[in-house]
């Protein structure tokens, strides 16, 4: 009740519909869209269950909300060598269950990694670089790799660290039971209905700052409009992914507060680059609808043309209502390697016929531009825009939008000659090079979301440097001079990074984060700053 | 008898068969489930190993053969999101349904049948005429239109009831029940309502036209001509008669609403079955699309059996053949 006097005086004035602020100090509910699937940190890799998995565990490598790392379950971490890494532990942590935190658990964590059975989409390849690990003392350990590899510390801030005595056979169906989620995080799990709501308690014995609710029930609601309705009625004291068509109405409404900020995902236009020169892309067409027998995407002057045709600013400010920032790259400003002199690609009608004409399409051809309909905020909507902008220059376009099911797996067969989709990206230029724009290789891994099959071999080995380049400040030079050249050889379309939005009642606090995930350790009362 | 329903058995386990086959076939000409629930950064390595552990790399035939082989002990798989078998999901999520279904089924009847009697015995009155008109409403609103006004009506506007959920539940035999508490009940209304409104319209008509056409019938004349009261001639000669029509259609409303109550579930966040559905539809989870489906036949040649055994009760003219 630390809260309750200063908050009842505040929100006397400021939050009378909600009344009792004092017994709401000490409950959160949170209502968030998109379902969690699992409570095990390391079955199912989905920003849902990250999220959750942030409340109950903990990593070695924190993120602050601006995506920047911090120390975790580590107080420090360095290269000691070409090949390996040393990190420091945090003294005196220690598990809900009374477990100290030592180096076996880090241990333990790694190796469980690739050994969840059943995993749709597992954590393995963050274990897959470390050949062997060594424990120095209880509170230091060694990661040994085969190359020098400097993304382990990214990669360790999506590993949520385990018990070594508690979890040694835990299974999945244990961890979704609540009977074996036990970490070292903020919240402990009281229960768990699957599809339904997670209960959590405070950890009176967290180390670090104390979650500011004593109870906390996170809802999943997955209709848009339900949530809302739910945060209007006052059943909800918070929720996420707040639908685009409601802002206007909710920024004006006195009892709520937003709470936002620019994210990590862009929205941008792939194109097919697997079709040669001389060859017919699946979805394109002279004017009259016979085969074009060339691929026009193949020429850089089309690509550019069709990205000056993009009215970037009236996507944003008309259908998605402001909350999305028009951007030529994937990185936004402030980000480690966000390349600061490319922008958003100007509007440029004129321009666009001109350079479509230079390149032997005086009167444009025929396109499909295909799209998903239920996965990205307006996606449909966004791409009917482009359709009706692209025709504007004479490339007469037809969208098609198609369930998500159906378009990715079609997209990851390259069978579209232009499509929509989104990349939310980690804050580091490598990881949207290596997943998009870098040439499709099993050996390497790279280019597993290369649904346009671009390949710029000077990219390629760019990336190859920055890969294995332990020095912070020549990485980041590399990894920009990758980036602008392929975003000058219009690699993508880029259209816009989305904003984060969170709404809750007057009288919270949120702070909001770049990778969209919602924790309870995020919002606080207000009183409380 | 006992051959009718011998008869009836086999013909259920046909159909199952018939609709596991074309669910493996659909979902596989659908898509690849490790492209959706992949994380979108795994590299090939892992959507192989992926792929490899759902055993989704396997032929179409062999997949459908091992699945076929498990499901004979009683196994239908294991879901591909949650790791959990598929039957014990749907089972975890059945109550939540089969309670909503039940609510809204009896709502239906016990609004439904008697403002229908009125309507066909008194065809003319302004009242029969009012709800007359209010059952094309019920009929032509849309599901999702109307649970979002019940939201803003009763939760935002007046705050009568909760929004969203499932309210507080009671463990009876493994299983949670909202009927037994008042926060399980409020949080039931309206979606039961939602789920309601539709059947009460059909009940009305169904009714309504029943009592009309029986009304005109000699044996309802010859009774009143026998002197019986007009009670006695309304429930007990014109009630049992109309009542054929309500049962069937009653009945396969029943099952309709526990297996695709999708729309009211989703808006109203209640935790039954058919957003498990719907989710697994959008995830391509087959597991649980395939014996979610599998439980619905069987639930609808149940459901038919028990319409038809009713027929039996109500009018001895029916005899069980299945002919």
């Amino acid at each position: 009740m630390r809260y309750s006097i200063r908050t009842a005086a505040l929100a006397g004035v400021s939050a009378i519909a909600f009344g009792a602020a004092g017994a709401a100090a000490q409950n959160l509910t949170i209502g968030v869209g998109s379902p969690v699937t699992s409570l095990d940190p390391h079955y199912h890799q989905l920003s849902p269950n990250n999220a959750v998995s942030d409340m109950i565990f903990e990593k070695l490598i924190d993120t602050d909300a601006a995506a920047r790392n911090i120390p975790g379950l580590a107080t420090e971490w360095r290269a000691v060598g070409p090949t390996v890494w040393e990190f420091k532990l945090r003294p005196g942590v220690r598990f809900h269950n009374g477990n100290p935190f030592t180096a076996e658990d880090v241990a333990f964590t790694i190796q469980r990694l690739p050994n969840v059975p059943n995993s749709p989409s597992s954590y393995a390849a963050y274990a897959r670089p470390i050949v062997r690990m060594e424990i120095v003392d209880p509170l230091t350990i060694r990661f040994h790799t085969a190359a020098p590899y400097p993304l382990l510390p990214l990669d360790m801030t999506n590993v949520r660290i385990l018990d070594a005595e508690t979890h040694a056979t835990a299974t999945t169906e244990q961890f979704n039971a609540g009977t074996m989620a036990i970490g070292t995080g903020p919240f402990r799990v009281q229960s768990h209905r699957s599809g339904d709501r997670i209960e959590f308690e405070r950890n009176a014995a967290y180390w670090g700052t104390a979650p500011a609710f004593q109870r906390v029930s996170y809802r999943m609601i997955t209709n848009d409009a339900s949530r809302t309705a739910s945060l209007l009625s006052g059943d909800l004291d918070f929720i996420d992914q707040v639908p685009t068509t409601d802002l206007a109405r909710l920024r004006a409404d006195q009892r709520l507060a937003l709470s936002e900020t620019v994210g990590l995902r862009l929205i941008f236009l792939g194109l097919d680059h697997l079709r040669a020169a001389g060859e017919n892309s699946p979805h394109i067409t002279d004017n009259d609808g016979r085969p074009l027998g060339r691929n026009p995407l193949k020429d850089v002057r089309v690509r550019r043309a069709l990205s000056m045709a993009i009215d970037r600013g009236a996507i944003t400010s008309r259908i998605m209502e402001g909350a999305a920032t028009p951007s030529g790259q994937f990185l936004p400003p402030g980000t480690f390697s966000h390349v600061a002199d490319v922008p958003a690609p100007a509007f440029d009608p004129d321009g666009a016929r001109r350079l479509l004409a230079e390149a032997g399409y005086p009167n444009g051809f025929r396109i499909q531009l295909n799209s998903p309909n239920d996965r990205y905020i307006n996606d449909a909507r966004i791409a009917q825009a482009i359709g009706a902008m692209w025709t504007r220059i004479g490339v007469r376009t037809t969208v098609e939008a198609q369930t998500w099911s159906i378009f990715v797996n079609r997209a990851a067969r390259a069978e579209y000659s232009a499509h929509l989709i989104g990349w939310g990206s980690n804050p580091d230029g490598s990881h949207p090079l290596r997943n998009i724009m870098a040439t499709v290789s099993s050996e390497r891994g790279w280019g597993a979301s290369n649904r346009g099959r671009y390949s710029n071999t000077e990219v390629d080995e760019l990336l190859s440097q920055a890969l294995v380049e332990l020095d912070e400040p020549r990485r980041e030079q590399i990894l920009i001079r990758a980036q602008r050249m392929a975003h000058e050889d219009v690699a993508v379309i880029p259209l816009h990074i989305q904003t984060n939005i969170w709404a809750m009642r007057r009288g919270l606090t949120h702070t909001p984060r770049v990778d969209e995930l919602t924790r309870a350790q995020d919002v606080r009362p207000a009183a409380a700053r | 008898m006992s051959v009718y329903l011998l008869r009836r058995l086999i013909q259920a386990v046909g159909v199952v068969l018939a609709m596991s086959l074309i669910v493996f076939v659909g979902v596989f000409a659908i898509g690849d489930p490790v492209e959706i629930l992949i994380s979108p950064d795994a590299d090939q390595m892992e959507r192989e190993r992926a792929i490899k552990a759902l055993g989704l790399d396997l032929p179409l035939w062999q997949q459908y053969g091992i699945f076929l082989g498990k499901a004979l002990q009683g196994d239908l798989g294991r879901s591909f999101v949650f790791n959990e078998p598929a039957l014990t999901l749907i089972m975890q999520r059945m109550p939540a349904t089969l309670e909503l279904a039940l609510a809204a089924t009896f709502g239906a009847i016990l609004i439904g049948l008697p403002l229908g009697l009125y309507a066909g015995l008194r065809p003319n009155s302004v009242g029969s005429k009012a709800i007359m008109a209010g059952s094309i409403l019920g009929f032509s609103l849309p599901t999702f239109w109307v649970g979002l006004m019940l939201i803003m009506v009763f939760a935002v506007q007046l705050g009568w009831l909760p929004s969203t959920g499932r309210g507080e539940t009671v463990t009876i035999l493994g299983t949670r029940w909202s009927f037994f508490t008042m926060d399980g009940l409020a949080h039931m209304v309206m979606p039961a309502l939602n789920l309601a409104l539709f059947k009460i319209s059909l009940v009305i008509r169904l009714t309504r036209a029943g009592v009309r056409e029986t009304m005109l019938m000699d044996y309802v004349k010859f009774a009143r001509a026998k002197g019986l009261s007009p009670f006695r001639v309304t429930f007990v000669h014109v009630f049992k008669n109309i009542l054929i029509p309500v049962v069937t259609v009653t009945g396969l409303e029943f099952g309709s609403t526990i297996a695709f109550s999708v729309v009211t579930e989703s808006i109203f966040a209640w935790p039954g079955m058919g957003k498990l559905i719907i989710d697994s539809i959008n995830v391509l989870d087959r597991p649980v699309i395939v014996a979610y489906l599998m439980i619905i036949v069987l639930m609808f040649i149940t459901i038919n059996l028990i319409v038809d055994l009713t027929y039996s009760v109500l009018d001895p003219r029916v005899r069980l053949e299945g002919k």
